[in-house]
């Protein structure tokens, strides 16, 4: 059975509010979009992924934790328990940006790693 | 400590690390940043989400990313810097006055200044929120600095009063953290931040926001136990019988940002009542000669990519002026906020800067237009000297204008310019 649902597409700062006729996860037929706007609705509908950041803890770092993120786009059911996977990370300081911290998370093939250097505490390298 | 630079930026975040880069590029000598902060980088050293740097590098980074690149161009250069140390006064003759944990109380004199200390939240107090006063009222980016820099979990249940960026952001923060956001409040009948939060902060984590709706009391003691949610009119009227009891423990307030000007008052720097920022030229010097301003202490920014640009043009102006190559002022042509458009910057435009390259506008406008609309830039005779067309126009967005050089001709004759936006 054909269903018609909203989604807002975010490709662009614009927003639109897709109306998206779908029978299960195939497209029939995307309206108030454009190109774009469709491949973003096929994406959402099949296989919906978000850009991931979180922190996870370092041992002798300047802070007590260091910020982290997906490399690439997350499987967003998997969110969740991504997040208590990254609870669990630890990582001895000093830190370099762009170190891996988890690799394949879940088996889905996305490394998560840091988006900075964390220094050890008292070494003022900034 | 060397005493005399030709350029002092007050602040680290992109719009101060932008400035003292450009400042390099263009020939000061000796640029210092001062820091009252441990590190460089600014706000930026707490907004670990994606979303920085789609427009200048057409790629999605983190926002200690962000700085981090920055970070490392500006020491690569050669820029001094000054940390864990508090700017406290700063005089039209550019002299500062800094205190610092190992120096104590010292003097700095400079040719140029760069002011980039940034805004701060509004709090509790400035949006006249009744009711007890426990703990666990928090403003959105303290929260963020809890739990993104120092690993504390401000609390479990959460309202969120505000539909900024901050608040939505720190919504999905906080849930992916384990808490629960039981609530996004918003007294204006629009959402203020960007679409894409909504979708990926709260629709993503079936958190609910509610428009025209605000806090009308808070429940506590020792802590914050409850909250009261009311619905308002469009002068922000509560309307009887629409409360509702929201159990949780603590509220955060994600209701605006203020430039930080205390230290530019001080020098003489004139306000805009409208931005809270300072009166800049195209060069965002204000009307203190020498003394230039960059980032969110001008204007309140959506998108990090213009506060570095920004900060490029104000870094590349202080050093112009350090070495006494700045062109006259003489020649500049007011520009002003008309129909639909709540401010501009800049305040003041030299004709003969299109001579040497475009200059951005930057403005926010009234109230939503969901459909298209015409942005112009009129001279004082109505004559149209550049315009643009945009899908829409909403009061959440900076909207972006570029005046380009073929528009020289037009600008000689213009003794002020109005920028207005109409429905097409
Ligand atoms: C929570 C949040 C989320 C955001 N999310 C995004 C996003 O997703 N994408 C995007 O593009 N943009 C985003 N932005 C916007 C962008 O990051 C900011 O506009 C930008 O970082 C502002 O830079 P700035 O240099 O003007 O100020 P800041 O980064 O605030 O830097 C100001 C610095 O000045 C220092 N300072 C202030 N006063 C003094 C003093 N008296 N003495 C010494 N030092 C002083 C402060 O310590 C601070 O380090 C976000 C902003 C915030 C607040
Ligand atoms: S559908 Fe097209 S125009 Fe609309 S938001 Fe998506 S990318 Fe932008």
């Amino acid at each position: 059975m054909a269903e018609i649902s909203e989604i807002i597409c975010v490709t662009c700062p614009k927003g639109c509010v897709l109306k998206v006729k779908h029978e299960d996860k195939e497209i029939l037929e995307v309206l108030d979009g454009c190109k774009r706007g469709e491949d973003y609705a096929l994406c959402e509908l099949q296989d919906p992924r978000r850009m991931v950041a979180s922190t996870v803890k370092v041992r002798g770092g300047l802070h007590p934790l260091v910020p982290v993120y997906t490399r690439q786009a997350f499987p967003k059911p998997l969110i969740p328990q991504l997040a208590q996977e990254l609870r669990q990370v630890e990582v001895p300081a000093p830190v370099k940006i762009n170190q891996v911290v988890l690799a394949d998370a879940l088996g889905t093939g996305v490394d998560i790693v840091t988006s900075r250097d964390m220094p050890e505490r008292n070494t003022s390298s900034l | 400590m060397k005493q005399n630079y030709d350029v002092i930026i007050i602040g680290s975040g992109p719009g101060g690390l932008a400035a003292a880069i450009a400042a390099k590029e263009n020939g000061a000598d000796d640029v210092l940043i001062i820091e009252r902060d441990v590190e460089l980088g600014g706000i930026l050293v707490q907004c670990i989400h994606n979303g920085f740097g789609l427009e200048l590098f057409n790629e999605d980074m983190p926002g200690p990313t962000y700085a981090q690149h920055f970070i490392e161009k500006a020491k690569g250069h050669g820029v001094k810097t000054l940390m864990d140390t508090m700017v406290l006064h700063i005089t039209p003759d550019r002299k500062i006055y800094v205190i610092n944990k190992d120096r104590g109380y010292i003097t700095l004199q400079a040719r140029a200044i760069v002011l980039a200390m940034g805004c701060r939240e509004r709090t509790r107090a400035q949006i006249l929120l009744p009711g007890a006063r426990p703990a666990g009222v928090y403003t959105a980016g303290t929260a963020q600095r809890f739990v993104n820099v120092e690993g504390y979990m401000p609390g479990e249940k959460f309202v969120i009063l505000g539909s900024g960026d901050i608040g939505m952001i720190m919504a999905r923060r906080l849930t992916i953290e384990g808490a629960r956001v039981e609530r996004v409040l918003e007294i204006m009948p629009f959402l203020t931040g960007l679409t894409r939060n909504y979708v990926q902060c709260l629709l993503d984590y079936g958190i609910t926001l509610q428009k025209q709706r605000t806090v009308n009391r808070i429940i506590g003691n020792d802590r914050v136990e409850a909250i009261e949610a009311v619905s308002v009119d469009e002068n922000w009227h509560p309307i009887p019988g629409t409360n509702e009891l929201i159990p949780c423990d603590s509220l955060l307030l994600s209701v605006g940002l203020i430039p930080e000007n205390e230290l530019s008052k001080q020098a003489g720097v004139l306000l805009d009542p409208v931005t809270n920022g300072p009166y800049v030229d195209d060069r965002f010097m204000t009307n203190v000669p020498g003394i230039f301003a960059a980032g969110n202490v001008v204007h309140v920014y959506d998108l990090v990519d213009w506060v570095t640009e920004a900060g490029y043009v104000a870094g590349k102006g202080a050093a112009q002026f350090a070495k006494r190559q700045a062109v006259d002022t003489g020649d500049q042509v007011p520009l002003s906020a008309g129909e639909n458009i709540r401010y501009v910057v800049p305040h003041k435009l030299d004709k003969n800067r299109l001579a040497e390259d475009l200059v951005r506008l930057q403005m926010r406008v009234t109230t939503p237009i969901e459909k298209r609309v015409l942005v112009t830039v009129e001279d004082q005779n109505g004559e149209v000297v550049t315009k643009q067309a945009e899908a829409y126009a909403r009061p959440g967005e900076i909207l972006t204008l570029a005046i380009k050089p073929k528009a020289y001709d037009s600008i000689q004759k213009a003794t002020s310019l109005t920028v207005n936006l109409r429905e097409r």
